[in-house]
């Protein structure tokens, strides 16, 4: 995730402290994760740099400096230029699942075991986001369903992956 | 749309029919079947007033004893001919004796050559039964050499009892109406055909009803096209043929049902024209060639069933969508209305109404206005089914389980329900009306006399020259006779010539006498005047029994030959007596002059005729034929008469086994086609009953629901179907004048049979029903 | 073998062959009251037959399963179908209404066929159905409902007895994801207020993801991931 473009979003409906920023950031996108107050600062400061923001002026007050924020033009120009730009999908093809199988294969031990033990931790991971989701509210439910469709399809592959061991098994003897 | 895109869609839909799998075919052969049954009795119909024709005409053909008085001289083409008919057990036997004149006498039609005395000729059926054990009675009786048999131009009927005998010496017994001298058979004065107009209605009514539960049978094998074909022809859709191309298609299917109906039906038509030829209805048998349909209605027939079976199928599926994803069934319809259904049996009530109380002296019934009114009459059946079924099973409450299912199914697709069993309901409905009017005609033909024959149950004429006596003995001598009541009777007028009173002499001994009356007592000798006889008043009314009154034996009348005219004087020691019931008839009390053998001079013995009255052992098997033999012994001309209450009982259960036969059958082939929608249905459901079963659904309940589901409106229309068949009933009998007696055992077999069919019905479609009910269903694989 | 502690319904050693086809082989199932068990395994593993099995809709050729401690082969098609009206209840992935049956009828059907009375039957149907969100829906044919909302229907009418086992096989397979989760979700809310054990087959890992464990049915065996971790 581009946290410099996602900050110059934040902008664009008004000037705001960087304290305000990493608030406002948290709240929406930061569930998991929230931003650390460098983080905030070190990406501003490059904001800057580029020409992107202003600072639109400067607190002083009992404690540390609060400075306030605008986007420039120029910012708003690159947060639509973002915004249109496709993300690239992951490619996916190195895989550490697909390694670990292999090499079970090789050194003969159980796979199947590899891949049900993977499954299930899939799964256990799976009944938590839905838990989550449950208790969530749309923005949960929206995000849950996000990472249950990709561990979903990693589960898939699992399953397929079992029903075509012995066929891998051939491939990997030659 | 050209001919040649018509043909190709009708034979892929011909291929289709015999490709689509079991049911395909199974579909295919019950709608032939179907059609064959009709196309059948259509043959039979086309055929059959040829037969009667043919009947007429061989009978005219052959007429000899005319009753026309006309002397014929005897010349070397002339041929003297007595009537010898006589019955064995319920059969009458036609009999003729022969004495040809000359070497030119006339050869009655089917005898190639004339049997000498001792010597006969006879028909077919009647050497079978001679040769056979139950004739042995009947041999007895002719005895005669047979020489030879009556061919089929001579005879009326494959089971025609007829012989024709060699005879000398009776151009001296001539006598119009027995003996007779001809020089030629056949009527000189043909009358056109005369046929019963009751016998024609009976016809044309067996003919209707049979007709239409067929052709009901066959609009709905049509409709019902199951699940696969509707999947065949969506899926025709959906490679691109339009709708009217598979409707085409669809149609195809049912003239291959059709044509291959016509095979069977020109079958079975066969096999009925030899069978035809083997059975009696109404003393009516027929030779299979006289089952020949004229070319041209059979050309209409084959031409006319496939294209019916087409047009059908096109008008069937009007109410069909048939889209490349499905069939649709037109949606519920609005509610059904009452009044036009109610309008057509009403308006075959009214079409039948005017010819109430036509009976056969009023000349034929109008053919158009009775089978257009029978045919509204039962297809009122047709419409006020679904109506009734609907109404009724709209308000059936709550019940259990099964019960619960089954209404609601039938609430949903009551239409489909009624149309199901609506064949049936027409069926039964037929039945009984034409039950009705079989056993009240058949009752009129025998005509249930009233007579008390606990007193004497035989007559026996006497000829003149017979001797009373000694048959009388002969026949005491008889096996089962009990008693023997002979008499003779002559007639008194109060002159000579042109008397204007006449009464009755009858001559017997005491036991006889008080049989025909009370008598204060009896001594021979003794001469009684009864008075107060209903039936012969002329003693009391003319005054004749006042002793000293002079009276003539045998008077002449005007215009006659003298007659022997022997006056007789009425005795001084004339008793009275008190008439009694007669013999053989309640209402023929004896009236006139009773005298005891002593008291009757001997010139009244040429006036007399011989007669005897006899009591039988009824238990004794065919005493009557003994009887018969007796008088045949006695003399070829003796005439021998059976008093009874009623007569041909057994004729009449024959018609009613043949109408149960010819009604199940009809019925089973419905129910055939019920059984295989009925299965198509539940196959249907498979995955519903299997999920119903897994969470414990009791397989009784299942079962009873399939029950109910046939039973409710199969009831309703057995109801509806006993309603209208006791009204055209009534009416039928009412045209034929006959008194309208409701045989509620008849009614009760024909529902009952129609009940059986769907409980077999039902029972048949359990074990697939308990198949499709394990878990097996449940497997999505 | 005995079956684990405080186990509502398990089996072992259950074999099932279909001709020459060896639907099940040598599995074990267990479920306490109040679990989600999720029945997992590619289709024809044979994880239909085993909720068949175990639901004694169809009689395993060998192995025992016990419901409450009764031992369910030793019981009569009768008293199993007995057991299924009052203990347990179902919901297929499709099929499964009647539909000349209204939809409130359909969901009052298992308790009539336990014998109670229709006035009585469809009340509580009708409350179970406001529960699953499709009480307006009372009065209609299940041909007139949606796919979702007539799923919605069948798991009321599979809850309608307060059933101790749910059956579930496959129940949202003919519904888009949304429905499918709605479904589960209020299914498994149900049967967690009345304490029932829930029986899921289901192929969909999402599906899967409502239960408390998984057991995986592979080529006719089953393997219970939890215990095997």
């Amino acid at each position: 995730m581009s946290i410099g473009h996602t900050l110059l979003g934040l902008l664009e409906s008004g000037p705001r402290h960087g304290y305000d920023l990493k608030r406002a950031f948290d709240e929406k996108f930061g569930h998991d994760r929230p931003l650390h107050y460098g983080q905030v600062y070190s990406t501003m400061s490059r904001l800057l740099k580029n020409g992107l923001v202003v600072v639109d002026g400067v607190e002083t007050g009992g404690g540390p400096e609060r400075k306030r924020y605008a986007i420039t033009d120029d910012g708003i120009t690159d947060v639509q230029r973002w915004l249109g730009t496709p993300e690239k999908p992951e490619p996916y093809l190195q895989s550490t699942l697909y390694t670990k199988v292999v090499l079970a294969l090789l050194t003969r031990r159980d796979a199947t075991e590899v891949l049900d033990t993977q499954r299930s931790e899939h799964l256990r991971s799976m009944r938590i986001l839905t838990d989550r989701k449950r208790k969530g509210d749309l923005a949960d439910q929206l995000i849950c369903d996000h990472a249950l469709f990709h561990l979903e399809a990693d589960l898939r592959w699992l399953e397929l992956t079992a029903a075509r061991l012995d066929k891998l098994r051939e491939a990997v003897a030659r | 749309m050209n001919v040649r895109q018509w043909a190709a869609d009708l034979m892929l839909g011909v291929r289709f029919a015999f490709t689509g799998g079991r049911e395909g075919w199974t579909r295919a052969v019950l709608t032939a079947v179907g059609v064959g049954l009709g196309v059948a009795l259509l043959l039979l119909t086309t055929a059959l007033p040829n037969a009667l024709t043919v009947r007429h005409d061989r009978e005219a053909a052959r007429s000899d004893v005319t009753f026309s008085g006309e002397e014929v001289p005897k010349a070397n083409d002339t041929l003297v001919i007595a009537k010898v008919d006589s019955n064995f057990r319920e059969d009458s036997v036609r009999g003729r004796a022969l004495e040809p004149e000359g070497p030119r006498a006339p050869l009655p039609p089917g005898v190639d050559k004339f049997p000498a005395k001792g010597e006969m000729v006879v028909s077919p059926a009647l050497k079978e039964l001679l040769e056979s054990d139950s004739g042995a009675l009947l041999r007895e009786r002719l005895s005669d050499r047979i020489v030879g048999t009556i061919s089929e131009s001579g005879l009326i009927g494959s089971a025609e009892l007829a012989f024709y005998q060699g005879a000398e010496g009776l151009a001296p017994h001539i006598q119009s109406g027995t003996i007779e001298r001809i020089d030629r058979f056949g009527d000189p004065e043909p009358t056109s055909e005369q046929s019963d107009p009751v016998l024609l209605l009976l016809i044309l009514v067996v003919f209707v009803v049979l007709l239409m539960p067929v052709a009901i049978f066959i609009a709905t094998a049509v409709r019902f096209g199951g699940e696969q074909r509707d999947r065949r022809l969506a899926a025709l859709r959906l490679v691109g043929s339009d709708s009217s191309m598979t409707r085409r298609i669809a149609a195809g299917e049912a003239l291959a049902g059709a044509v291959l109906g016509l095979v069977f039906g020109a079958g079975f038509f066969m096999v009925g024209r030899q069978f035809a030829g083997t059975t009696e209805v109404f003393h009516i048998s027929v030779f299979p060639s006289y089952l020949n349909p004229s070319p041209l209605l059979a050309l209409l027939v084959a031409v006319a069933v496939p294209a019916a079976a087409v047009l059908v199928t096109l008008f069937a599926l009007r109410g069909v969508v048939i889209e490349p994803l499905g069939v649709v069934r037109a949606g519920r319809p609005r509610r059904r209305r009452l009044w036009w259904r109610l309008l057509l049996p009403l308006a075959g009530l009214a079409m039948l109404f005017p010819m109430v109380g036509n009976g056969r002296e009023n000349g034929d019934f109008n053919q158009y206005l009775v089978t257009g009114g029978v045919v509204l009459l039962l297809f009122g059946v047709t419409a006020l089914l679904p109506w009734i079924v609907e109404t009724v099973v709209g308000r059936l409450g709550s019940g259990g389980v099964s019960w619960q299912l089954a209404v609601r199914r039938l609430q949903l697709s009551s239409g489909t329900a009624a149309s199901m069993v609506n064949g049936i309901a027409v069926a039964v409905a037929g039945a009984i009306a034409m039950q009705m009017l079989f056993s009240g005609v058949d009752a009129y033909y025998t005509r249930s006399t009233g007579q008390d024959v606990s007193r004497a149950q035989m007559e026996v004429t006497l000829p003149e020259g017979t001797s009373v006596e000694t048959s009388a003995q002969k026949f005491r001598d008889t096996e089962g006779v009990r008693a023997v009541y002979a008499i003779s009777e002559g007639y008194l007028g109060d002159s000579a010539k042109d008397a204007e009173w006449n009464t009755q002499l009858t001559v017997g001994d005491c036991a006889t006498l008080r049989e025909l009356a009370n008598l204060p007592s009896c001594r021979d000798g003794d001469v009684f005047a009864v008075h107060g006889s209903q039936w012969d008043p002329s003693l009391d009314d003319g005054k004749m029994a006042e002793p000293g009154r002079k009276l003539y034996m045998d008077p002449s009348d005007v215009g006659e030959p003298k007659s022997l005219e022997i006056p007789w004087t009425v005795p001084q020691d004339l008793k009275a007596a008190k008439p009694r019931p007669g013999l053989v008839d309640e209402d023929m009390d004896q009236g006139g002059f009773l005298m005891t053998p002593k008291a009757m001079p001997d010139a009244f013995a040429p006036a007399l005729d011989g007669r005897a009255y006899l009591k039988l052992d009824q238990s004794t098997p065919d005493v009557q034929d003994h009887v018969r033999n007796t008088a045949a012994d006695i003399g070829p001309l003796v005439d021998t008469m059976t008093w009874a209450e009623t007569e041909r009982a057994d004729r009449y259960d024959a018609i009613r086994t043949g109408l149960f036969v010819g009604a199940t059958c009809v019925l089973a082939l419905i129910g055939a086609s019920l059984l295989v929608s009925q299965l198509e249905q539940l196959r249907e459901r498979k995955k519903l009953l299997s999920a119903l079963v897994a969470f414990g659904t009791r397989r009784r309940t299942l079962s009873l629901s399939v029950l109910w589901q046939t039973a409710i409106p199969i009831m309703l229309g057995l109801l509806l179907a006993s309603a209208v068949g006791l009204t055209l009933g009534t009416v039928l009998l009412k045209m034929s004048n006959t008194p309208v007696v409701v045989d509620w055992t008849g009614v009760l077999s024909m529902t009952g049979i129609g009940a059986a069919v769907v409980l077999v019905v039902t029972l048949c479609s359990l074990p697939p029903l308990v198949r499709l009910m394990r878990p097996e269903g449940l497997r999505t694989e | 073998m005995t079956p684990p502690a405080g186990s509502l319904l398990s089996a072992e050693q259950l074999r099932k062959a279909y001709g020459p086809t060896l639907a099940l082989d040598g599995a074990e199932f267990s479920i306490h009251p109040g679990e989600v068990v999720a029945v997992m395994g590619p289709s024809g593993s044979g994880k239909s037959t085993l909720l068949h099995c175990l639901a004694g809709i169809v009689t395993p050729d060998s192995g025992t399963i016990t419901y409450n401690g009764h031992e369910l082969s030793a019981m009569s098609d009768a008293q199993r179908s007995a057991l299924r009206r009052s203990e347990f209840g179902f919901v297929f992935q499709f099929g499964q209404l009647v539909p000349e049956l209204t939809c409130v009828e359909n969901v009052a059907l298992p308790l009539r066929l336990n014998g109670t009375p229709r006035k009585a039957a469809e009340r509580t149907a009708l409350s179970w159905m406001e529960r699953l969100e499709v009480g307006d829906l009372r009065k209609k044919r299940p041909g007139e409902v949606s796919g979702g909302q007539g799923q919605r229907v069948a798991v009321a009418r599979s809850l309608v007895t307060s059933p101790r086992v749910l059956f579930a096989d496959e129940p949202t397979g003919a519904l888009d994801s949304l429905n499918g989760e709605r479904v589960m979700e209020l299914l498994t809310e149900a049967a967690r207020s009345t304490n029932a054990a829930v029986v899921l087959v289901t192929h969909e890992a999402r599906v899967a993801a409502y239960s408390d464990r998984e057991i995986v049915v592979r080529d006719g065996k089953s393997r219970d991931m939890e215990r095997a971790v």
